[in-house]
């Protein structure tokens, strides 16, 4: 790490080490001095907003300010004309192969495939670890991949994806475990018939640490004398698992799996590393990242659009269990 | 907070002013001469390579140069520019990147103040000038100089089968119905290269165009006027399937090894025992890959090249190649003081002496080219009758990647080249406004 920018501008740095902190206390102080010259009545009411305050503006400017922003540059095309909603028509249309459809198409995949394997490797992992006395060891080792970016784990898996032609020592773990079989190595990422599969399985596996995370806290707050009771039913463990304890999760399962549905509407690292959207892998925010890069800003946008839609009723719907979730407490 | 003492509020008040001073106050003081931000695409030994060449000019000037590479050069290079905070100086291995942004108004002139310009017209060809300019006036110089369309062979591997070096596009055939006849794939290819995948396809069909078709139809196909569906064009890609075989029969490890391999490994099946292809064709920066990769490897003894045989005797001796151009986006006197030093013999030699890349400077001395194949290469650039510039690197953004991704779709699957020129046709209709 090269020190030597940060310290060549010293009034800076002491600026932002001591200054950031120091204005935030002050504007709080400050703040608070203003409620109080207000009558009581008023107090609770205003005190939030000033809390709230710098929160809100920087939500504002950074968040909300930008997707209107996007909205409207959406309809101007590369030499900043008004074309209207003709960059929507360029993306939505030749269905089912042309435009952004092969994206979507993709972006379904990715909810559809990476959502239930997470939840449901993560579900067995947290079923299965609870019953071991090892299990802190283990949760810790499948909790790992989320420490690193997923740029590394995609680039971690285009190497365990390598090939090498039949004969040849293979350089790629995958097809040097189908070599130990006997097997022919065969492409992986750049085959169009697996190379969306083999995308997601690095995801997954990137992911299920957080699934198994939270899934197991949930399995630990079903109360004892409920599992109990159910075996002195005489009911047997899948039983169990049916009838007591999945439905008591479920509310703590819509929640994760809607989280992993926003996020993979949202992949982007792990196509981008490995394929580039190539080979019929495109999803929307490569496609998106792509139309930027020529430029075409206004394509982007629409791109960035669709995809907001897309996420919102997900959103709303993941709040809504959220909520419920907290409400049970 | 409500037993806040009131010294506390002072004390805080005091500070927060503080700091407010200070950070208005107190920007903007660098050290030194000053440092000048370069953006590139080397990485690796080539980023080594580029340090080598500016450790002369930072001793010399004090001035600081900071290096930053990224493969996806296009697109941080805008972001960068669009957000107000552009290096001073990019480098870019496709002059149409730089073309956007020259139309845009963002990048400096450089022929009025800034190069010595009777000096630069005397140490350049007109054509590697005119490359440069736009609309008449310079922004972009080059440093260095590739050719493309150069199939290396080990001469040893050809000594030991007694073939001949093909000096004719049907001899090179011949020559490739030979050795598959023997039992051996006659080429390696390998088109993989992360977000750029199948670049090395597209200068086989790039090179065939000019060879087959002629400069003037190569030039209105990058200009975007002539259509990928037209019949010319339609040939090169077919020309090519005739040297990838049917299947890719005579490619080593056919369609998966061609797809999975990154380029740089493209040539090393030619030093396996026994050689897994005999012929590849690659520009010449991929001498410095063969020696790192391949141990013991020789220029000279262990490879040598021939250029690519014309196929039509009509253009004969044409070649394509590419450069390396620079261009300025701050005009700030470091950034003036570097770009100088970029276009100066001295300063190229130092990349040149490391091997992998040429000088397009007349008065560049040829003693410094480290070996001969590298010499005979530069005598290929200044020999050829007709020498043409990257027809992708000329191309728009997404023209250029739908031609990279036609290249991956004709390698899976010879047969769809319709489909495939139909997409092509599709992209070049809204890329070119």
């Amino acid at each position: 790490m090269d020190l030597s920018q940060l310290l060549a501008d010293v009034p800076t740095l002491v600026a932002v080490i001591i200054g950031v902190p120091a204005v935030l206390a002050a504007y709080i102080v400050g703040g608070e001095y203003l409620v109080r010259l207000l009558p009581d009545k008023l107090r609770p009411s205003v005190r939030p907003w000033i809390w709230v305050g710098p929160a809100l503006a920087f939500v504002a400017a950074f968040l909300v300010y930008p997707v209107f922003g996007t909205a409207y540059r959406s309809l101007f095309d590369k030499q900043d004309n008004f074309v209207g909603l003709s960059n929507y028509a360029v993306q939505l249309g030749g269905f089912p192969s042309g435009g952004a459809w092969i994206a979507i198409r993709n972006n379904l995949y990715w909810l559809v495939f990476f959502t239930l394997l997470v939840l449901i490797f993560g579900l067995l992992f947290a079923v299965l670890t609870d019953r071991v006395p090892y299990e802190s060891p283990i949760k810790s080792l499948i909790f790992m991949p989320m420490a690193i970016s997923f740029v590394a784990i995609a680039l971690i898996w285009k190497f365990m994806y390598s090939y090498q032609p039949p004969g040849e020592p293979q350089t790629g773990t995958i097809n040097a475990v189908l070599s130990v079989f006997h097997q022919d190595p065969r492409l992986w990422v750049q085959d169009p018939n697996v190379a969306n599969q083999a995308l997601i399985v690095a995801g997954v596996w990137g992911f299920v640490g957080f699934a198994l995370v939270i899934l197991s806290a949930a399995l630990k707050g079903i109360p004892g004398d409920l599992l109990e009771a159910a075996r002195v039913d005489g009911a047997g463990e899948l039983t169990i698992f049916r009838r007591v304890i999945f439905p008591l999760m479920m509310p703590t399962i819509v929640v994760v799996g809607t989280t992993l549905v926003i996020f993979a509407l949202k992949a982007f690292d792990i196509v981008y590393v490995m394929t580039n959207g190539n080979y019929d892998t495109d999803v929307l925010a490569n496609r998106m990242y792509k139309l930027i890069t020529i430029p075409d800003t206004g394509n982007a946008a629409a791109v960035a659009v669709v995809l907001v839609v897309a996420v919102i009723p997900v959103l709303i719907f993941n709040l809504r269990q959220f909520r419920a979730v907290e409400a049970r407490r | 907070m409500m037993g806040l003492r009131l010294g506390s509020i002072r004390v805080l008040a005091l500070l927060a002013g503080l700091a407010v001073l200070a950070a208005c106050g107190g920007s903007g003081s660098s050290a030194g001469k000053g440092s000048v931000h370069v953006l590139a695409v080397w990485s690796g030994s080539e980023q080594a390579s580029f340090e080598a060449v500016l450790k002369p000019f930072e001793e010399q000037t004090g001035i600081k140069v900071l290096y930053e590479s990224t493969r996806d050069l296009d697109a941080i290079l805008q972001t960068r520019v669009q957000a107000g905070n552009p290096p001073e100086i990019a480098a870019a291995p496709s002059p149409s990147t730089l073309t956007t942004l020259a139309n845009a108004g963002k990048l400096v002139q450089l022929d009025n103040g800034i190069l010595d310009m009777s000096t630069f017209n005397a140490q350049y060809a007109p054509g590697w000038i005119s490359l440069g300019k736009i609309n008449g006036k310079l922004y972009q110089i080059f440093s260095w100089a590739a050719v493309k369309g150069l199939i290396w062979y080990d001469p040893k591997n050809f000594a030991a089968k007694n073939y001949q070096v093909p000096d004719s596009w049907d001899s090179m055939i011949n020559l490739q119905s030979t050795i598959k006849g023997a039992g051996t794939t006659p080429w390696c290819i390998a088109v993989e290269s992360q977000a750029a995948s199948g670049w090395p396809g597209s200068d086989w069909v790039k090179e065939i165009v000019l060879s087959q078709a002629g400069p003037d139809v190569y030039n209105s196909w990058w200009q975007g006027k002539t259509k990928w569906s037209d019949p010319a064009i339609k040939a090169a890609w077919q020309t090519w399937g005739t040297v990838l075989g049917p299947g890719n029969a005579n490619v080593y490890g056919g369609k998966n090894y061609i797809l999975s391999t990154n380029f740089v490994n493209g040539g090393d099946g030619l030093f396996k025992k026994p050689p897994k292809c005999y012929m590849h064709n690659q520009a010449s920066f991929i001498t410095d890959n063969f020696v790192k990769q391949n141990a013991g490897v020789k220029a000279g003894d262990d490879f040598k090249f021939f250029p690519l045989p014309d196929v039509n005797s009509q253009f004969a001796g044409a070649h394509v190649g590419a450069g390396d151009a620079f261009s300025m986006l701050k005009d700030t006197s470091q950034a003036r003081a570097l770009i100088k030093y970029l276009t100066t013999p001295e300063a190229q030699a130092i990349w040149v002496k490391r091997g992998g890349k040429l000088s397009p400077n007349k008065s560049f001395d040829l003693a410094n080219y480290p070996d001969e194949i590298t010499k005979q290469v530069a005598q290929v650039m200044t020999g050829a009758k007709i020498f043409a510039f990257d027809a992708g690197d000329l191309m728009p953004t997404d023209m250029r990647n739908q031609y990279w991704k036609a290249v991956l779709d004709f390698v899976s699957d010879q047969s769809k080249l319709d489909s495939i020129l139909a997409k092509l046709d599709a992209v070049q209709a809204t890329a070119y406004k």
